[in-house]
């Protein structure tokens, strides 16, 4: 009796741990966010850097090498001298900044058009279904690239090209969600009792969006950060006086062979941010996405 | 009946589908079938102040439709509805006032308040919309005694409606079309979904109040019995048709169309086998023994 107890409360217990493991597994991409989201915040403030100083006796140094000025550049630096630990930090500053302002713009825009078209249904909604058909009939990058590539660089740019595209999905989801909230009761008891519009909106229909937009929120802001990446290493992205892990990644172009750490390092801390929030998303959605509605 | 007609529906026609066979949704391929169902087909009803009007039919027969005519929420192609003689439109092309005088009791109890509110929001939502019917001093003891109205207690007022029962919903959904005060309350099988005894209880509630609050009804339910217990008049609908329209003991006592008497027929089917002792109570008055006797111990 007491050895199958035993084993019994031997399996809870291992059940219990390995319960407790994928929870702490479940938390890493907190960290590492948080992690950034620190670096990001705080770390401009204690490395000094200047985007436009070259110093060309420190060209190409290792990581790990003294500098001329007897500091050490633990990330090695560029091809004109710039340390490339003061690039990655700066990056993540703009990263973080150009993936918010463009994840509020575009979900601000998707959910106000989303909520309208699928409530009030009728022409705004099919402007809206077509306009979509007629925007993913391309490449959304190629539109991006269009529009940065058309205007004087800088972060409204960018930001406005990249959000160009990303409030798509949000129209799409909050539609979605507004076509099935607007046939339930409570929006019909507000329409009767002679609620405007607006508030029904507001009070009736985009609370119950939340839970999806914001899942989503997290797995577009991962695109962002790419995609601004990605702009900025065509040279479209953010003016040169900007520090950004595409710009970084570009400049390592050509020492690709010789020093692969300028193109790598901010090549890693770009993909770690993009795992780390793409899991995060799926966590998300699993919790809150469509079908976990009230 | 009183002379004075509150709400008049005069051949009301209502279909759906129609918008699906427009030129644009044709032009951009968008429509499914351009097929038109006919859900109300020249109505015509009236309902008095002061007066319950059953509106009784299987399902699909067209009665939701009306109703939601009526309050306007479905928009007729035909017909008018008249609300003190003036002809009214969709809610939303509706005066403050004549959005007050109508109000809705919805079937789902808890789909009818949004429940991320909570129950003080609820209300707040109706006065704010209506601040004519708003009380003047004190809105917290104005909730209560309106909560008290509808047989809930003031505890209630903090809750979220996700957290109330189906009973306590549709308390306050009655306290909510209250709030305004309306002059006719459409209740659009407003017992259908909640158990029986709770059933019971809110009809109780809803004949208690249009009694004191001198409101008409418009009731809307599949179940003979409960209309039976509740309506001055009935109305039956099929297949978008008024078939019969009277004063209820007349309907339910001597039914002059076919498809009145199959309703009832199937309503005794259904309580003789619950009670098999009571004998078939041939020819006289067909109404379910049962009904009668819950009617008895209710009033």
């Amino acid at each position: 009796m007491s050895v199958l107890v035993d084993a019994r409360s031997g399996q809870q217990v291992a059940a219990r741990r390995a319960h407790a493991t994928r929870r702490w597994l479940g938390r890493i991409p907190y960290v590492v966010l948080a992690l950034y989201a620190v670096i990001g915040g705080v770390g401009p403030l204690l490395i000094d850097y200047d985007p436009v100083h070259v110093s060309l006796d420190d060209r190409l140094l290792r990581p790990g090498s003294h500098l001329s000025t007897g500091a050490t550049a633990w990330f090695g630096t560029d091809g004109v001298g710039r340390d490339v630990l003061a690039q990655v930090v700066y990056g993540a500053r703009t990263s973080v900044l150009i993936g918010v302002c463009t994840v509020a713009v575009s979900c601000l825009v998707g959910v106000a058009i989303g909520t309208v078209a699928g409530y009030f249904r009728g022409w705004p909604d099919m402007v809206l279904a077509r306009g979509i058909d007629i925007l993913l009939a391309f490449p959304a990058i190629l539109l991006t690239i269009v529009i940065a590539g058309a205007f004087e660089r800088s972060v409204l740019v960018v930001v406005v090209a990249l959000s160009a595209t990303a409030w798509i999905s949000f129209a799409r989801v909050t539609r979605s969600v507004a076509l099935s909230i607007r046939e339930r009761a409570w929006v019909d008891a507000a329409r009767v009792l002679g609620v405007r519009p607006v508030s029904i909106l507001l009070r009736h229909i985009v609370p119950f969006t939340a839970g999806p937009v914001v899942a989503l929120a997290t797995l577009e802001f991962a695109l962002v950060v790419l995609a601004e990446a990605g702009l900025s290493f065509l040279g479209i992205g953010l003016p040169n006086s900007a520090v950004s892990w595409g710009q970084t990644i570009a400049n390592g172009k050509q020492y690709l062979e010789s020093a692969w750490w300028i193109s790598a390092l901010p090549g890693i801390a770009l993909s770690l941010l993009i795992i780390n929030i793409g899991i995060l998303g799926d966590q998300l959605t699993a919790r809150y996405g469509r079908g976990h509605l009230r | 009946m009183t002379g004075q007609n509150l709400v008049e529906v005069r051949d009301l026609r209502v279909s759906f589908g129609r918008r699906t066979g427009s030129r644009l949704h044709r032009w951009t391929g968008t429509g499914t079938a351009p097929r038109e169902v006919v859900a109300v087909d020249g109505v015509s009803l009236t309902v008095a102040a002061d007066e319950t009007v059953g509106l009784v039919g299987e399902s699909g027969s067209g009665k939701t439709t009306l109703a939601r005519a009526v309050v306007g929420l479905a928009r007729p192609d035909a017909g008018t509805v008249l609300l003190d003689g003036d002809r009214v439109g969709p809610v939303g092309r509706r005066t403050a006032a004549q959005q007050r005088a109508v109000q809705m009791v919805f079937q789902d109890p808890r789909s009818s308040l949004n429940p991320r509110m909570s129950v003080a929001a609820i209300i707040g939502e109706a006065w704010r919309t209506h601040p004519v019917s708003a009380p003047a001093g004190d809105r917290a003891a104005a909730l209560r005694q309106l909560l008290d109205d509808v047989g809930l207690d003031e505890s209630v007022a903090r809750h979220r409606a996700g957290e109330l029962s189906g009973g306590q919903c549709q308390r306050i959904s009655i306290a909510r079309a209250l709030a305004v005060k309306p002059r006719l309350l459409v209740c659009d099988e407003a017992v259908s979904a909640l158990d029986v005894s709770v059933q019971a209880q809110i009809l109780r509630l809803l004949d208690d109040l249009r009694r004191r609050h001198h409101l008409a009804m418009l009731f809307i339910s599949h179940d003979l019995g409960v209309v039976h217990q509740i309506a001055d008049r009935i109305a039956v609908m099929r297949r978008g048709v008024l078939v019969e329209e009277g004063r209820a003991t007349d309907v339910l006592g001597s039914p002059r169309h076919e498809y009145t008497r199959s309703l009832l027929d199937a309503a005794l089917e259904l309580d003789t086998e619950d009670s098999p002792p009571v004998p078939d109570p041939a020819g006289g008055e067909p109404m379910p023994a049962g009904g009668t006797s819950e009617r008895t111990t209710e009033r």
